[in-house]
């Protein structure tokens, strides 16, 4: 009950008439690193729209450090401190690095994420600051998502999909640069296909399975076998 | 596993055709009893709904929104014209070959328009209209700027002369209810209705958007074409500024939006909707005119399906059903 | 020679007044794809409230300081206009079809020019600017540049400069591009997409305002004129290419060029060879002349 600092309690969420979550109860501690994993159309990413204002819920089913968030606009709940990282990155196209970079600092919180300081983080997008966002590599453009979402000050990342259409050695770079933001003490919810990566780099997973969790554990502790019934719910 | 039946028709629609077909016996006998401002209330009728539904088809079904059909109402007119005084064409004859001309026209027509998109391929459409129109009244051969008059009916009894006219604008009308009915039911029609739902899916599904596309509009141009020839057959004089006013596709986007856009019942319920209001109000111009555009407006707004798909959704009435349900 | 020389000049200074047209049609569709096919009739508005509000002051016959008052209160009066009529009718049109606005729109259109048809009747009206209608700077050779056109002229480059300015360096310029890039991100990104649209279509429409009370003064102004003046501004956008200001300039003025060419041949084929040279380029280059690469 008590430390969770993002929760969701029986989140149901629909895309007009199409019912897409029947239930969800989510939570996420401070510090923590939590995976979410399962097949396409499972609701992976209606879930994180939910949390994020961009699909509206009843209010009470959302809530981040105790204060209800169901339904919000986008804005105030970055300006709560939960930003994300959307899924195929979605750089503005006509925006360059820098310019992308300082559309998330439109909702900052106070902390310590400037421009400079990201450039420490990601020292091949200074020289790439006045590029057009999409003339990046599939691997730099999503170390600009990331920057961005940083740029407000986040509390709790959300990432969608990060390894999506990246190369092996790229992903890993990219994990290692989650790593060096959670080892800071930032919590995160990764939405990830690759299961074995998920495992990895969570302390907890949880599997959907057609909009309802079919699992949920320690990362280290779920077997494959358990993995895969509630993957695919055969 | 019982069969799975394919339905389509409903009983409302079923008595929607009986009555429909007797609706048509007794208006073909009109002539013999009716009065002749009937007659041509009806030929001007019969043009609004023509153009209505093909602007229907174009912008509802196919997708294209088309600020601009008039420039095929107006060379369908023309071409009238000129097969008629010109060719000593029969002019109820040239009507339809204009509208065929008109028609093969519009492929060419297509590749300039087809070059824009969504709000921009509107206006294209419509500084087409306009080139026509300020071309044709630079031709003195059919009066320039000022127009010219249709002499080769000037045999021809006035009461014949309506009559023929008449029975022509109710050919007109049930061809064109029929023609769109079956060509929406059928598998092109199908296709079109995928296209304008979700144009990349139905491409990755082998449908030949383009060709669809070009298809719809070429025969979009001929349905208007065939009312701009009907139209000034009735009339008897034709001008640039009238042939080619955009006021037409004004009036066909009102009545198809107040009707009901992308439903076959929508521009019938629109048209006879327009009918009315401009027999009671036009009389008060600027005011009439200024009511329509808010109309317009807010049904566009407010009722987003129009009148007739407001009564569709309440009550589920399909007078001509496209749709197929599955009955388990 | 210098004949042509004369044309051209008179073509690129029309051409600027053109600029001034396309500029705010440009920039609603390139900030949310949204086509106004009332823009015309609002110029013509603009210049009506124009000339009612300087009839309504009074003043010396060609006194310049009542048409100062009257444009500098229109300007934020149509920034308002703009504004209001995006936020609480236009957004409710906006998304995935392009008829619900088009439509509108074009309502609007038919709205506006009847209304002003019932108020000031079909009679052409205009500023009565004195002695700068017919005031100009002496070239060599004889030629002549028109004080008002190059005034109209100087306007047209320093909205067209500004514009792009705004665009590319300041904070709202951001804002436009990024909500018409992706809205969805924008959002997440804290831009409430409603207010960044209603700020666009106000200050297209002080555009619109600056145009239409430059047009009265140049020449005379009736409630139809509006359509003429939409496909005007929607030649220039196209010859132009999408998505630059500077580009929509350029186009303009070489529909302002086009346009005078005709116009020497015979006074009623200007706009038709504006027309012309128009469907040339839609075929030759559909992309326009100077398009902006999107990534």
């Amino acid at each position: 009950m008590s430390g969770a600092l993002l929760r969701t309690t029986g989140l149901t969420a629909a895309y007009g008439d199409a019912q897409a979550l029947f239930g969800i109860d989510f939570e996420l501690r401070a510090g923590e690193t939590v995976a979410i994993i399962g097949a396409n159309g499972a609701g992976k990413s209606t879930f994180l729209k939910a949390l994020t204002g961009l699909v509206k819920v009843p209010v009470a089913m959302v809530s981040f450090d105790g204060v209800p968030i169901g339904g919000a606009a986008p804005g105030a709940i970055v300006r709560q401190g939960l930003a994300m990282v959307p899924e195929g990155r979605r750089l503005f196209p006509s925006l360059t690095v820098e310019e992308n970079l300082l559309m998330g600092a439109n909702a900052r919180r106070p902390g310590p994420w400037t421009l400079e300081r990201l450039f420490g983080l990601f020292p091949i997008l200074k020289d790439k600051r006045a590029n057009p966002g999409m003339a990046l590599s599939g691997g730099q453009q999503q170390m600009v998502a990331i920057g961005r979402a940083l740029m407000s000050n986040p509390r709790v990342l959300l990432c969608d999909e990060l390894s999506l259409g990246l190369a092996p050695i790229v992903v890993a770079e990219i994990y290692r640069v989650l790593h060096t933001l959670t080892a800071e003490g930032m919590s995160v919810v990764i939405v990830e296909q690759d299961v074995s990566t998920a495992c990895r780099v969570s302390q907890r997973v949880y599997c959907f399975q057609e909009g309802r969790v079919s699992l949920q554990g320690a990362s280290h502790e779920l077997t494959r076998e358990q993995i895969s019934l509630a993957y695919f719910g055969v | 596993m019982s069969e799975i039946q394919v339905e389509r028709v409903t009983r409302l629609s079923r008595a929607a055709a009986v009555v429909g077909v007797l609706l048509v016996g007794v208006a073909i006998t009109l002539p013999a009893w009716g009065e002749s401002s009937t007659m041509r209330d009806f030929v001007e009728l019969a043009c609004y709904f023509v153009f209505a539904m093909m602007w229907n088809l174009l912008a509802g079904y196919g997708g294209m929104v088309s600020i601009g059909q008039q420039a095929f109402f107006g060379l369908g007119g023309y071409g009238m014209l000129v097969l008629a005084d010109h060719a000593g064409v029969n002019p109820f004859v040239a009507i339809v070959l204009a509208a065929l001309a008109t028609a093969a026209l519009a492929w060419p027509l297509s590749r300039l328009a087809f070059r824009l998109q969504g709000g921009y391929f509107a206006i294209g459409t419509w500084v087409i209209a306009e080139v026509l129109r300020l071309s044709v009244a630079n031709v003195s051969v059919v009066g320039g700027g000022s127009g010219t008059s249709l002499t080769a009916l000037a045999g021809l009894g006035k009461g014949v002369r309506e009559s023929v006219t008449y029975w022509m604008a109710l050919g007109c009308v049930v061809a064109t209810l029929v023609g769109v009915y079956l060509f929406l039911r059928s598998k092109q029609g199908l296709a079109l209705m995928a296209i304008r739902d979700n144009e990349t899916a139905s491409e990755s599904q082998g449908i030949a958007v383009g060709r669809m596309k070009l298809a719809v509009y070429i025969v979009a141009a001929g349905g208007a074409a065939l009312a701009g020839g009907l139209y000034f057959v009735s009339t008897l004089r034709i001008s640039p500024d009238a042939a080619f006013s955009v006021n037409w596709t004004a009036f066909a986007i009102f009545m198809v939006v107040i009707g009901g856009i992308g439903r076959i019942e929508g521009p019938i319920v629109g048209t006879l909707v327009f009918f009315f209001l401009n027999k009671a109000f036009s009389g008060y111009g600027t005011w009439y005119l200024m009511g329509l555009g808010l109309l317009a407006i807010v049904v566009t707004l407010f009722f987003k399906q129009g009148l007739w798909g407001w009564i569709q959704q309440r009550h589920g009435w399909v007078l001509f059903p496209t749709q197929r349900r599955l009955r388990l | 020679m210098i004949a042509w020389l004369d044309v051209l000049i008179q073509g690129v200074l029309l051409g600027g007044l053109y600029g001034l047209f396309a500029l705010g049609l440009s920039l609603m569709f390139g900030v949310m794809r949204l086509t106004n096919v009332a823009h015309g009739d609002i110029v013509v508005l603009a210049a009506f409230a124009a000339i009612a509000g300087v009839s309504a002051l009074g003043g010396t016959a060609g006194s310049l300081w009542p048409l100062l008052g009257v444009s500098l209160l229109l300007l934020p009066l149509a920034f308002g206009a703009g504004y209001l009529l995006q936020r609480q009718v236009l957004n409710g049109t906006l998304g995935r079809d392009p008829l619900p606005s088009m439509v509108v729109t074009f309502g609007l259109s038919i709205v506006v020019q009847n209304a002003l048809l019932q108020a000031f009747s079909a009679d052409p009206r205009a500023l009565d600017v004195g002695e700068l209608a017919i005031h100009s700077l002496p070239l060599p050779g004889g030629l002549a540049l028109g004080t008002l056109p190059l005034i109209t002229f100087v306007i047209s480059l320093a909205a067209t400069a500004g514009l792009q300015a705004l665009f590319g360096r300041t904070a709202l310029g951001r804002s436009f591009r990024a909500v018409s890039d992706d809205r969805e991100v924008a959002e997440l990104m804290g831009l409430d997409a409603r207010k960044v649209y209603a700020l666009a279509t106000a200050l297209a429409f002080v555009l619109v305002a600056l145009a239409g009370v430059l047009q009265a003064m140049r020449t005379t102004v009736s409630p139809g004129d509006g359509p003429l003046l939409l496909l005007f501004a929607f030649e220039a956008v196209i010859i132009g290419g999408m998505g630059s200001f500077w580009g929509t300039l350029v186009g303009a003025l070489l529909l302002g060029v086009t346009q005078q060419i005709g116009f020497q041949f015979d006074p009623g084929w200007g706009i038709w060879f504006g027309h012309l040279v128009f469907l040339a380029v839609l075929v030759v280059r559909p992309q326009g002349l100077f398009p902006k690469t999107r990534g």
